[in-house]
């Protein structure tokens, strides 16, 4: 009685890093982007289409891994639409970001059709090989987002480009008069996002799964949004709060509550982020430029 | 061609136009390597602008650029900076969360392997600091250091791209008499290891003591350029305004009446709840000027914002007229007819995005005329703006410009005009000529003399000891927090004064308070 509780819950965190992957490199994501200046709430779309490339990429050429690199470009490429139209030419980021995420939809869908040929569920395809690591069996894509919190937090906090990616998300004249480019560090910093909220969206379709499902992203852009906001825009704080949301999805799946329906304990994420944000944990601040696109020449 | 060899900078017919303001006009200005040059002129004579042209934020729409005798074309800052031009900006540009060394250092990191090499940059920042006496904290955030430190940082900034040409946008603004002092030996030691300085100055007398050469700018036009030597103070600002301006103020003898405002026993924190504000007990009159003299920031800035509402309080009490205020908010503070200039003006004092019309009535909104019903009376408001902006000579684009546009000296004068066009009662003026030219500085100082001399109390607070000097007519100096004494302006004086600031005569004691 008492091992299979222990199993029981050793299994139940096992899934919590599973549930937490995409929701990690999505934060990851959306913490580079913001701290740059830019709001991305396409990570959504961006994870979507990644996770149809990825499927893609494994079917048409067998190996999982072309699967991986689909998905990143696809991220890549959304995210670059996302950059020119955003920063370069300065659009509402949130009304360009809305738009990708519909489009995201849509062509998945469409792709279906036209490339396999089905409506709902494309057919099975490889998937990434679990590797295992004494008794944790994870797919790469987990092993990976785990290596980038650090990863991210070294870049954003103890090298020059982070503290220049920083700048610029708080006070880009600032940056600017000091000869760095503010548009370009944007630019890139969006492709970032991209790459990781592809990549998020491989671990749904070829690494936690084998098919595509139309929109089978499920809001989880969005989670990975209030994990970054719940983290502080830090790459550790949106870990824990990633793994905290994911746990909170592996206990809505397994654990049967009698009293509690699962749609309210998929709510937690939104919850707890509207909790922060009223200030509950300490402030939590967003940088001070996002959102805002920067004009040269501006006072 | 540049028009003569021993020109390190030599600007030629300089247009820069702007939606509706030519900010520069064929503007000619030439430097001498090794030499100090003042640039002057009214706010909104295109100084600024013809900087950040030099500084490759603007690219003119005439003229040429010629450096160390080449013709240079300046992309960006970066271009600028890589010519070896440097600049400290009027509106700091400064990276609120990010820490004093990284500011400084952002843009050219020192690096080891792949990592930011901060302890090589913390020992640059060190170096420099030290080296011109340009205090700073390094670690600090620049969120929570003072106006003057972070001023500090600014000129370090440039000093650590090894810039050989410094442009200085009214560095003086915000520096006390003492650090200004300080600031020119900076100035005559970079002169001396043969460094070239533009500097943008309102004071007069600090074109007099520390530049070579002046050139003088207006309404966009450069008007000349003279030795320092050849001309009186009254010669540039006749030359700056176009007219004759009186330099000292002129008032009478205070009436003073029964005390409108009091505060007892004061305790206030500062942004890192360490006290700011120990223990002040003051009172002001009706129809007189009690200044606060101090170094900046020993409690001044917590001091005006706890009495405005906008800073929480520790302990204490606020009486206006006898009436308790102590918890009311700012806006209610307002509505008992006190007016307050703050010491910042673009975090405080306006909405940058809004236009002049919006920002003239802030505060004043919802009242008659300019709100009936809860509807915005556009038509009302337009004619006031239109008579204030008369009154108080705010120039630069009309009332639809928006304010971040207008130069730092208007943006000053548009907030006077808002406060001291309801009849208050009680003033607290921060600063009030910060920035501001000659002839406004004239101007703005008699509107403060006129409320004094209606029957208004006036707090004023100014880190130009000249000007707490000649305005006030008590004066309370703060130090460390604390008012270390009040006096009588007429029997004191800056170097008295000055003392006291510094603490160097804390016990000595005077006349005190009451
Ligand atoms: N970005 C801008 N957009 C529109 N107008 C501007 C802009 N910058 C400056 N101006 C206008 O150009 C003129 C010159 O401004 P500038 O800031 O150069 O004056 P200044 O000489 O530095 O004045 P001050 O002493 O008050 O700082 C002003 O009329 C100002 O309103
Ligand atoms: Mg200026």
């Amino acid at each position: 009685m008492e091992t299979l509780t222990k199993i029981f819950s050793l299994s139940l965190i096992l899934a919590s890093f599973r549930f937490a992957t995409p929701l990690i490199l999505a934060a990851l994501g959306g913490i580079f982007s913001e701290r740059s200046g830019v709001v991305n709430i396409a990570l959504e779309g961006m994870m979507l289409f990644g996770a149809f490339a990825a499927v893609y990429g494994s079917a048409s050429t067998g190996n999982p891994w072309i699967g991986v690199l689909y998905s990143m470009i696809a991220g890549l490429s959304f995210a670059a639409i996302l950059a020119l139209v955003c920063v370069t030419f300065k659009a509402n980021q949130i009304v360009v970001a809305t738009g990708i995420n519909i489009f995201a939809s849509g062509i998945t869908i469409f792709l279906l059709q036209v490339l396999f040929g089905v409506k709902g569920t494309s057919p099975m395809v490889n998937r990434l090989p679990a590797f295992r690591i004494f008794d944790v069996r994870f797919n790469p894509i987990t092993y990976i987002a785990l290596i980038l919190v650090p990863v991210a937090w070294f870049i954003l906090f103890k090298t020059h480009w982070g503290l220049r990616i920083r700048s610029v998300g708080e006070h880009p004249a600032a940056a600017d008069t000091l000869g760095i480019n503010v548009n370009k560090l944007r630019f890139i910093s969006v492709l970032i996002s991209g790459v990781l909220a592809g990549l998020a969206g491989a671990h749904l379709s070829i690494g936690d799964g084998s098919a595509f499902v139309r929109e089978m992203s499920a809001g989880r852009g969005f989670i990975a949004l209030a994990a970054m906001i719940f983290g502080k825009w830090h790459p550790f704080g949106a870990f824990g709060a990633a793994m905290l949301f994911g746990f909170a999805e592996a206990v809505a799946v397994r654990v049967d509550f009698a009293f509690i329906p699962s749609e309210l304990i998929s709510a937690i994420p939104y919850v707890l982020t509207l909790v922060v944000l009223a200030g509950f944990f300490g402030k939590s601040t967003p940088p001070a430029a996002s959102g805002e696109p920067y004009y040269k020449g501006e006072k | 061609m540049p028009r003569e060899d021993n020109y390190i900078l030599d600007m030629q017919d300089i247009t820069k136009i702007f939606p509706g303001v030519k900010a520069n006009d064929n503007v000619n200005l030439s430097i001498k390597g090794g030499e100090i040059h003042a640039l002057v002129g009214e706010n909104g004579a295109g100084k600024t602008t013809l900087m950040n042209v030099l500084y490759g934020l603007y690219e003119p729409d005439g003229g040429q650029i010629f450096y160390e005798g080449n013709e240079v074309d300046l992309d960006g800052p970066e271009d600028a900076i890589k010519l070896g031009i440097g600049m400290v900006h009027q509106h700091f540009m400064l990276v609120e969360p990010l820490t004093v060394t990284e500011n400084i250092v952002l843009g050219s990191e020192p690096r080891s392997g792949l990592m930011l090499d901060q302890k090589t940059a913390q020992k640059d920042v060190k170096e420099i600091s030290e080296k011109y006496g340009l205090f700073v904290d390094p670690e600090a955030k620049i969120q929570d250091i003072s106006v003057g430190m972070q001023q500090r940082v600014e000129i370090i900034k440039t000093l650590y791209r090894g810039a050989e040409l410094l442009i200085f946008d009214e560095p003086t603004a915000v520096l006390t008499p003492q650090e200004i002092d300080e600031l020119f030996d900076i100035f005559k030691s970079l002169k001396e290891q043969g460094k070239t300085i533009i500097f943008i100055t309102h004071k007069l007398k600090e074109v007099k003591t520390i530049s070579d050469r002046i050139t003088v700018l207006r309404s966009g036009k450069s008007i000349d350029t003279v030795n320092t030597e050849d001309v009186t103070k009254e010669d540039v600002a006749e030359l700056m305004v176009g007219r004759q301006v009186l330099l000292e103020v002129e008032k009478t003898e205070a009436n003073p009446g029964e005390e409108i405002f009091k505060i007892e026993n004061l305790n206030v924190n500062d942004n890192r709840e360490l006290p700011a504000v120990k223990d002040i007990s003051l009172s002001v009159k009706k129809g007189e000027i009690l200044g606060i003299a101090g170094v900046e920031g020993n409690g001044q800035s917590e001091l005006i914002e706890a009495i405005t509402g906008l800073r929480k309080i520790k302990s204490g009490k606020f009486e206006l007229r006898g009436k308790d205020i102590t918890n009311f908010n700012a806006r209610e503070i307002k509505r008992e007819k006190v007016a307050h200039i703050p010491e910042d003006r673009q975090k405080r004092g306006l909405i940058m995005d809004f236009d002049l019309k919006e920002n003239i009535i802030l505060g004043y909104h919802d009242l008659e005329p300019f709100s009936r019903n809860g509807i915005m009376q556009y038509d009302n408001i337009a004619q006031y703006t239109e008579d204030l902006i008369e009154k108080y000579d705010v120039r630069g684009g009309g009332m639809e410009s928006q304010a971040k546009n207008l130069s730092g000296g208007n943006q000053q004068k548009l907030i006077v005009a808002r406060e001291f066009s309801h009849d208050p009662e009680f003033l607290i003026a921060s600063q009030p000529t910060r920035g501001v030219d000659v002839g406004s500085i004239e101007f703005i100082h008699n509107q403060i003399i006129d409320r004094r001399d209606d029957g208004a109390g006036v707090l004023l607070v100014s880190a130009e000891l000249s000007e707490v000097l000649s305005l006030s007519d008590r004066i309370a100096v703060i130090f460390e927090g604390e008012i270390v004494d009040v006096l009588k302006a007429s029997e004191t004086d800056e170097r008295e004064l000055g003392k006291l600031m510094t603490g160097s005569q804390a016990e000595a004691g005077g006349e005190s308070n009451e």
